[in-house]
């Protein structure tokens, strides 16, 4: 009776989302993170032809991860304000180390070795969106024309000097993420439509003044696989058997042969989603992509309901950003797009680039669980 | 700045916020609608083109493994090769019945029924499309046997492939070693990719010390390979480079008199190069076939060497311990005369037995009624352990250890092989620190009088004993002892040698000192006097020694020592030591019989044998 006669009370909490709220966690988001992870792992361990040591190794990585989005997520998002510029410039200064000193892994430079090795590159996946979002916290909105420029010019600085290392995927990526603040902060349709012109145009003068020879061969390739089947179409051709192969149920978990017989390179990494699509079929992919939408939507409700532009435009990006992600390395994987190094998020195996995305998850969570009451 | 005075208004900014998020979610909806369409189309529409394909012909990279490198003896004689073999091979995926399969291999003879429980589960630890393993080294008889059997074991088949191969067996099974098997802890170890393809690794002694240099590097292969993973055409890759030849300082003839001198009893010789610290035989007895490890042997017939209380898996030249019994002599006399001022006329009454001055205890001699009066000279050649009881009470503990740790006792000799032991030199600090118990950490006076004849807790190896006599033949120079003689080139053929490692040297005061101790020792063998002078007398060429006897089991006082009445394994172990010839020392030899009883009697028969052999004066 109480409650009822107390309208104003908030409905009873279940002690699983007390604990949640206390933690400053999101339930629906940890949800999808956690069943993508438990997927992952069990994919995982058919890849890496039935290893304990590796998975092990990836669910350690994953807690980390876990660890690192639990501690984001206790601070307000005022803080990621007040950090973001900060965190942008020291970014700027690690890429310039990088280019300077940094070590060499196949054949790029793109590792700092500052007690332990870890790519600066991942920092400014967040650091840009964060700094844009910062910039435009404090301006009307739609941007006027000085300020999308500002927004440019701090978007291309970082994308040059991670292009130099050579490092395309990522440099794409965080443009993608610069990109989608852009938009999230309402430019009109006419800029959006000249910058979209602009780039098609730009394009040939990226082909044959920015792109390097190994790249424009994956374009290429992309467009007709057989030109050189065991040399850079050799990925492409294997993956697209393995996915076809599995048919609507899959080949069934450990049985996929592409996989299990080491036809499909980089299996546990870059081209996992092919082994999923081998091995749990149609349906067994779809249900993957199904969960990576029902995360990316409640990262969109988040931004939706944020309570300042600061919060909204930073969850929207990096709600955006995951979806390219997953967008972009599956669509690698069935042959829509070239091949560039863009692991699949949560479940491809990889160290650095799972704490980048789980912050940036504690992120959305941190907006989420810090709202202040407002009177409407 | 006209735009920066505007108003934020906070409602308008969020619908167009809202618009955007709209926009957005249309966007990925598209997005994904084309994946979904793509996966429909690849998995659903050409499901049929793609199951073909990949039930089709498809490259694959396969290993190829290098070959071993060969063993050679110090003359181009082969210790270890690879030759071919022929196993047979069993893929489980295409065998519709394991259990019919294995028992009807039983029944055919190519198969052990007691092994079929061990070979399931083999089986069952790898992937149903690898090819195992499941008997090698077939007869040509058994090849055709299966030959004719074919048709009634599908997923079965013959494969050549190479086998290490010992020609010696057990002769060389403790220096050279053997192959066998890759275990999951040398997995974590090595790299796996340059064992890919590889089943076997070195597991003791040279072929586990070069593994490195043995393996070679492992080349690829890419062939094009049906569903089932048979292979259909071979379209290039990179050859496999491989192992290095190893050319070891051993000698065939020299290894095989200390074999056969050994032959039937329970012991080790080492023979070394004094001039280069390299290893010219090498043997612990009784011995195992090394072959039987690199053919795969069972589990039953392993256990039963585990269990042989021979023990023939022990490397004893390596790592049996055993009382040096009176061949320290030499080096005692040595210390004495360079660090106390020992002079080499001065005699000591010998009456049979010793007596520490104040004390009733009787150390008593080998020589019931004793020698009389003895010198340094006949003490050494006679043996006499009265001399050196007292020899070692006036040296004391301290100046003893540290002169038989200058010749490499109580510490490994640095060998390049694997697992040695490093004997024991005891001093008044090391019991304090080895025993628990108040009462046992006393260093008694009668521990050093007895440590003056070998006994007590002193212990060395084979090894050691005859490092050390080397060093007495070198007039103190030493070198590290190695198996390794040079490195050939599996291509070229060229030979790239190690040459000698030195070691600190056993310096001396005046250079004299050697020449008495070694006069001495060459009395042991060939004077009237000596105590090995029946095995010395007639060798054509001029020898030094040291027999040396090690009590297993202390003799009370007063008892008498009935040999009969003992056990045959609480004898005590014979030992030898020598070097020849006196000019110009070639060879050094250490001789342990373990219960053979007399050194002279039982070890230096197997010594000269050695020499002779390695000299080339033999019979």
């Amino acid at each position: 009776m109480t409650t009822l006669l107390n309208g104003s009370r908030p409905p009873r909490l279940t002690a699983t989302a007390r604990l949640l709220g206390r933690l400053h966690l999101d339930g629906m988001l940890l949800a999808g993170i956690l069943a993508i992870m438990a997927l992952g792992l069990l994919v995982l361990y058919s890849a890496v032809g039935q290893s304990e040591a590796l998975v092990l190794r990836q669910a350690i990585r994953l807690l980390v991860a876990l660890a690192a989005m639990l501690l984001v997520a206790q601070l307000p998002p005022a803080w990621y304000r007040r950090l973001a510029p900060w965190l942008y410039l020291a970014g700027l200064l690690l890429l310039a180390l990088v280019l300077y000193t940094g070590d060499i892994g196949k054949g790029a430079r793109r590792w700092l070795d500052i007690g332990l090795r870890f790519q600066p590159s991942e920092i400014m996946k967040l650091a840009l969106p964060m700094m844009l979002a910062w910039l435009l916290h404090e301006r009307p909105l739609p941007p006027s024309f000085g300020t999308i420029l500002l927004c440019l010019a701090l978007t291309l600085l970082p994308v040059a000097m991670i292009a130099l290392q050579p490092d395309l995927g990522t440099a794409i990526l965080i443009t993608l993420a610069g990109a989608a603040v852009i938009f999230l902060a309402g430019i009109g349709a006419a800029y959006l439509f000249s910058a979209i012109g602009v780039a098609l145009v730009s394009l040939p003068a990226l082909w044959y003044f920015v792109m390097h020879d190994y790249q424009k061969s994956r374009v290429l390739t992309l467009l007709d696989p057989d030109r050189d089947p065991l040399g850079a179409g050799y990925h492409i051709i294997q993956s697209k058997i393995a996915i076809g192969s599995g048919g609507l149920f899959g080949k069934g978990w450990l049985n996929g042969s592409q996989a299990q017989l080491e036809f499909l390179p980089e299996r546990s990494t870059d081209f996992i989603f092919a082994v999923i699509g081998e091995e749990f079929g149609l349906l067994g992919a779809l249900s993957v992509l199904l969960i990576y939408l029902l995360i990316v939507s409640r990262g969109l409700f988040i931004a939706a309901t944020a309570q300042d532009t600061f919060s909204r435009l930073l969850a929207g990006s990096i709600s955006l950003t995951f979806f390219f992600y997953v967008f972009v390395n599956t669509a690698m994987v069935i042959g829509l797009l070239p091949v560039v190094g863009v692991p699949l998020p949560l479940i491809s195996a990889g160290g650095t680039s799972m704490v980048t995305l789980l912050t940036g998850f504690g992120i959305l969570m941190s907006i989420q669980t810090h709202r202040k009451l407002l009177a409407r | 700045m006209a735009a920066n005075l505007r108003i934020k208004d906070h409602w308008a900014e969020q619908r167009l916020f809202l618009g955007r998020l709209i926009l957005s979610a249309l966007l990925i909806c598209a997005l994904s609608g084309l994946v979904i369409a793509r996966l429909v189309q690849l998995q659903l529409i050409d499901y049929d083109h793609y199951s073909a394909q990949s039930q089709g012909n498809r490259i694959r990279v396969q290993p190829v493994p290098p070959t071993r490198g060969l063993i050679f003896d110090r003359h181009g004689r082969v210790l270890a090769e690879n030759v071919p073999s022929y196993q047979l091979e069993l893929v489980p995926e295409q065998v519709p019945d394991l259990d019919a399969t294995l028992s009807g291999l039983a029944e055919i003879g190519l198969l052990d029924p007691v092994d079929i429980a061990e070979l399931k589960e083999l089986i069952a630890s790898h992937r149903s499309f690898d090819s195992i393993a499941i008997r090698q080294r077939l007869d040509d008889e058994a090849v055709a046997r299966f030959a004719v059997n074919r048709p009634r074991f599908p997923g079965v088949e013959i494969r050549a492939r190479l086998a290490r191969n010992y020609p010696y067996g057990p002769a060389f099974a403790h220096a050279v070693g053997y192959v066998g098997g890759i275990s999951a802890a040398e997995k974590r170890e090595l790299d796996e990719a340059e064992y890919a393809g590889t089943a076997v690794i070195g597991k003791v002694a040279v072929e586990a010390s070069y593994e490195r240099l043995l393996h070679g590097k492992v080349g690829h292969a890419e062939v094009l390979v049906n569903a089932r993973g048979r292979i259909m055409d071979r379209l290039g890759g990179e050859a496999s480079r491989p192992g290095e030849d190893l050319v070891l300082s051993l000698d065939v003839e020299t290894q095989l008199a200390a074999w056969q001198g050994l032959a039937g009893r329970r012991g080790a010789v080492v023979a070394i190069d004094p001039n280069t610290g390299e290893i010219l035989a090498f043997v612990s007895a009784p011995s195992y076939d090394s072959n039987a490890f690199s053919s795969g042997m069972t589990r039953r017939e392993f256990r039963r060497l585990q269990e042989d209380p021979d023990r023939p898996l022990f490397n004893r030249a390596l790592r049996g311990t055993y009382p040096p019994g009176s061949t320290i002599k030499p080096l005692l006399g040595l210390a004495a005369l360079d660090s106390i001022g020992l002079r080499p006329d001065d005699t000591v009454y010998c009456g049979g037995y010793y007596q520490l001055p104040g004390k009733s205890h009787r150390y008593r001699d080998w020589k019931p009624g004793g020698h009389g009066p003895v010198d340094l000279h006949r003490a050494i050649a006679e043996s006499c352990d009265v001399y050196f009881y007292d020899l070692a009470r006036q040296l004391g503990i301290e100046r003893i250890a540290s002169y038989l740790k200058m010749f490499g006792l109580g510490s490994r000799t640095g060998i390049d092989l694997g697992g040695e032991k490093s004997g024991l030199v005891p001093t008044p600090e090391w019991k304090r620190a080895a025993f628990r118990r108040r009462e046992d950490q006393v260093w008694y006076p009668g521990e050093t009088v007895i440590t003056g004849i070998g006994q007590g807790y002193l212990l060395a190896t084979p090894l050691q004993l005859a490092e050390a006599t080397a060093t007495i033949a070198a007039r103190g120079k030493r070198y590290r002892p190695s198996m390794l003689r040079g490195v050939r080139d599996p291509v070229s053929g060229d030979i790239e040698y190690l040459g000698p490692e030195p070691l600190d040297e056993v310096a001396v005061t005046e250079p004299e000192h050697w020449d008495r101790i070694i006069s001495a020792m060459h009395a042991v063998l060939q004077s009237q006097i000596g105590t090995a002078r029946a095995v010395g007398y007639d060798a054509p060429f001029t020898m030094a020694g040291k027999s040396g006897t090690a009590q297993v089991f202390s003799v009370a006082q007063d008892e008498e020592y009935e040999s009969e009445d003992i056990a045959e394994r609480m004898r005590d172990h014979a030992l030898f030591v020598a070097f020849a010839p006196l000019e110009r020392p070639a060879i050094a030899v250490a001789v342990v019989v373990e219960n053979g009883e007399s050194g002279s009697r039982t070890a230096a028969p197997i010594a000269r044998r050695v020499i002779e052999t390695y000299l080339g004066t033999g019979p």
